[in-house]
């Protein structure tokens, strides 16, 4: 058990350092970045003196080994659009996001898991058909979309929550629907998947014979086993939530981590641009990691395997 | 993110005469509704797309100031002139719309058509070889995985510029992934087939092996993954419009409609509604139609 978390630890460490330098690669080596930051009508003695005063006229390598030092220490160096640190601008935004991925996966699990169950218990029934329905249209609106229609629905028409903005606990009712939708049905079905597995089982039958109550079958034996993999999942559609997070974040003017991303990318500020994605990435990795140990914890099979 | 793990139970009782192989297929194609009904609406959208210039009288880019915002023919105000309306610069809604399926459709085709060539050669490799180039193609698909795509793809277009044509390489080199990981486990588990091995003993070349014996085998599982990815891009290119960095105006493009609508919105909501409705309807048909694949080729579907 050791070993393999050693060895998942070490991958996850290994594609961390991989995504540093594909990060810093996609934005260093697709233009003059002193020109970009100096503007197009700037003169050549002031871009020359831009690229000496943002070490640009260094090697890439010598470049990257700075960045990469400083990055681990959470120093990303300073905005080129702000006077602020990028790690200010981050701290100052990741809560929001963080918030909004948070209650928008408490969501989908909290609807996801118990239409996941009925589906299973219920095979073939309406049920179960109206859970499949709710789960294709989810993966078929593109979430701006549905994200502008909640809107419409909720805000201008019912009335009941606001339309945009992040000063209260009510802003992030819709975003967090609307990014929720989106991962609910893959919890869904695994949930239902993983359910009809477990059903099938002799100790789901011995249960039944020794006349438990069906619920306490389906929540306390059945659930037990079959939820090991749908919390793993729903740690890496977290993971996913938090990069997707930049399209609602726009619609409902939530300024959070995506928000952030955005902007920076249309005034090409790099370092920042560069550290979100960087930082997203490695709540992705260490999502993932937490996922397969978690997996491999719950797992006796995995638990004895070397 | 991940494909649908839920099959609705396969056609049963079909094929019990000896008929063609072809036939059978196509009974069980028709036996399988979701197949049925996504295979419709698919169909009807590309031709509604070939036919774009003979199904509308308007031209999509013609504006005309003094017909803006028209609504529908069923409001009170809406008229059989523009069916569907007109947009803020007075452009008929229904030629657009047209048109805009021709730039889903292919944007998702060409996509995944690219992402399908890179994905396939890595599993393909990665699954025959095993070992070291397995280990590689593994930690690549791994890193892929770790990218945010979204935000990628818009520090990309951004740099590049977005366009048609930007948008159909950048999904294309950012899609790749499920199709790796499919053709590698599915390549794994042919690798030691007796067909290869045969082939193998008749001293065919590794290149014959992979692309006469074992791509072949491949097309099945290759087909399913093409639908979900053409309607993953089709969906990515609708969010990157939407945000400003994929399609440019005045090209129609059904995410940048909902854009250009979206501050108009709360007076006349149908400018996001109708576009947002056809690019649900487009994705769910082809989603339909990868899932009952899905089944209908399975082999446990086989009766």
């Amino acid at each position: 058990m050791l070993s393999y978390i050693a060895r998942r630890l070490l991958v996850a460490l290994s594609v961390m350092l991989t995504v540093a330098v594909v990060s810093f690669m996609l934005l260093h080596l697709s233009g003059d970045l002193a020109t970009a930051i100096g503007g197009a009508e700037s003169s050549a003695a002031d871009i020359e003196k831009i690229r000496v005063q943002y070490g640009l006229d260094r090697t890439i390598a010598a470049q990257f080994v700075d960045w990469l030092a400083a990055a681990v220490r959470l120093d990303f160096g300073r905005s080129f659009y702000f006077q602020n640190t990028v790690m200010e601008l981050v701290g100052e935004r990741l809560p929001v996001t963080l918030k909004l991925g948070g209650v928008a996966l408490l969501l989908a699990v909290a609807i996801a898991i118990p239409l996941g169950v009925l589906a299973a218990v219920y095979r073939d029934t309406w049920i179960d058909r109206l859970s499949l329905l709710v789960s294709v249209i989810g993966q078929a609106m593109p979430n701006f979309w549905f994200a502008l229609t909640l809107i419409l629905v909720f805000a201008v028409g019912l009335k009941w929550l606001p339309v945009a903005g992040n000063t209260s606990w009510q802003h992030f009712v819709l975003p967090a629907i609307a990014l929720g939708y989106y991962a609910m049905p893959s919890l869904m079905r695994l949930t239902r998947a993983g359910m009809l597995d477990v059903l099938g089982a002799d100790y789901i039958r011995t249960a039944r014979a020794k006349g438990l109550s069906p619920a306490r079958v389906v929540f306390k034996h059945a659930l037990r086993n079959a939820i090991i993999p749908v919390v793993a999942l729903a740690a890496v559609e977290l993971g996913f939530m938090l990069g997707g997070s930049v399209v609602i974040e726009s619609v409902y003017s939530l300024q959070g981590l995506g928000q952030l991303a955005w902007d920076s990318i249309s005034r090409n500020d790099y370092p920042v641009v560069q550290a979100v994605v960087l930082i997203i990435a490695v709540f992705y990795i260490a999502l993932t990691f937490l996922a397969d140990v978690l997996n491999a914890m719950l797992d006796p099979r995995m638990r004895t395997r070397e | 993110m991940t494909a649908s793990i839920l099959t609705p139970s396969a056609p049963s009782g079909l094929a019990l005469l000896p008929v063609s192989r072809w036939r059978r297929a196509l009974r069980r194609v028709l036996g399988h509704r979701g197949l049925l009904i996504g295979g419709v609406i698919l169909g009807l959208m590309v031709l509604a797309a070939l036919l774009a210039p003979w199904l509308t009288p308007h031209d999509p880019y013609a504006q005309d100031v003094t017909q803006r915002l028209i609504p529908p023919v069923w409001h009170a105000k809406g008229s059989w002139e523009h069916v569907l309306g007109t947009d803020k610069l007075g452009r008929d809604y229904l030629a657009r719309l047209l048109f805009g399926a021709r730039v889903s459709l292919v944007i998702g085709a060409v996509a995944a058509l690219i992402s399908g060539l890179i994905g396939t050669t890595m599993g393909v490799l990665a699954g025959y070889f095993g070992g070291r180039v397995d280990a590689l193609v593994s930690y690549v698909i791994t890193t892929r995985l770790a990218m945010p795509v979204v935000l990628v793809a818009l520090a990309l277009a951004s740099l590049v510029g977005g366009s048609l044509k930007v948008v159909i390489i950048l999904l294309g080199l950012l899609l790749w992934d499920r199709f790796a990981i499919v053709t590698r486990s599915a390549t794994q588990q042919l690798r030691d087939a007796e067909f290869i091995a045969a082939a193998q003993a008749l001293g065919a070349s590794t290149s014959y092996i992979l692309l006469r014996e074992l791509l072949p085998n491949l097309m099945g599982a290759l087909t399913v993954v093409a639908t979900l990815e053409m309607a993953h891009a089709i969906l990515l290119e609708s969010t990157l419009s939407f945000l400003g960095l994929g399609v440019q105006p005045p090209t129609p493009s059904w995410g940048l409609m909902v854009a250009e609508g979206k501050a108009y919105m709360f007076f006349q909501p149908w400018v996001i509604v109708i576009p947002g409705v056809v690019l649900a309807l487009l994705v769910l048909a082809i989603n339909l139609v990868g899932d009952g694949l899905r089944d209908v080729t399975a082999p446990d579907g086989r009766n």
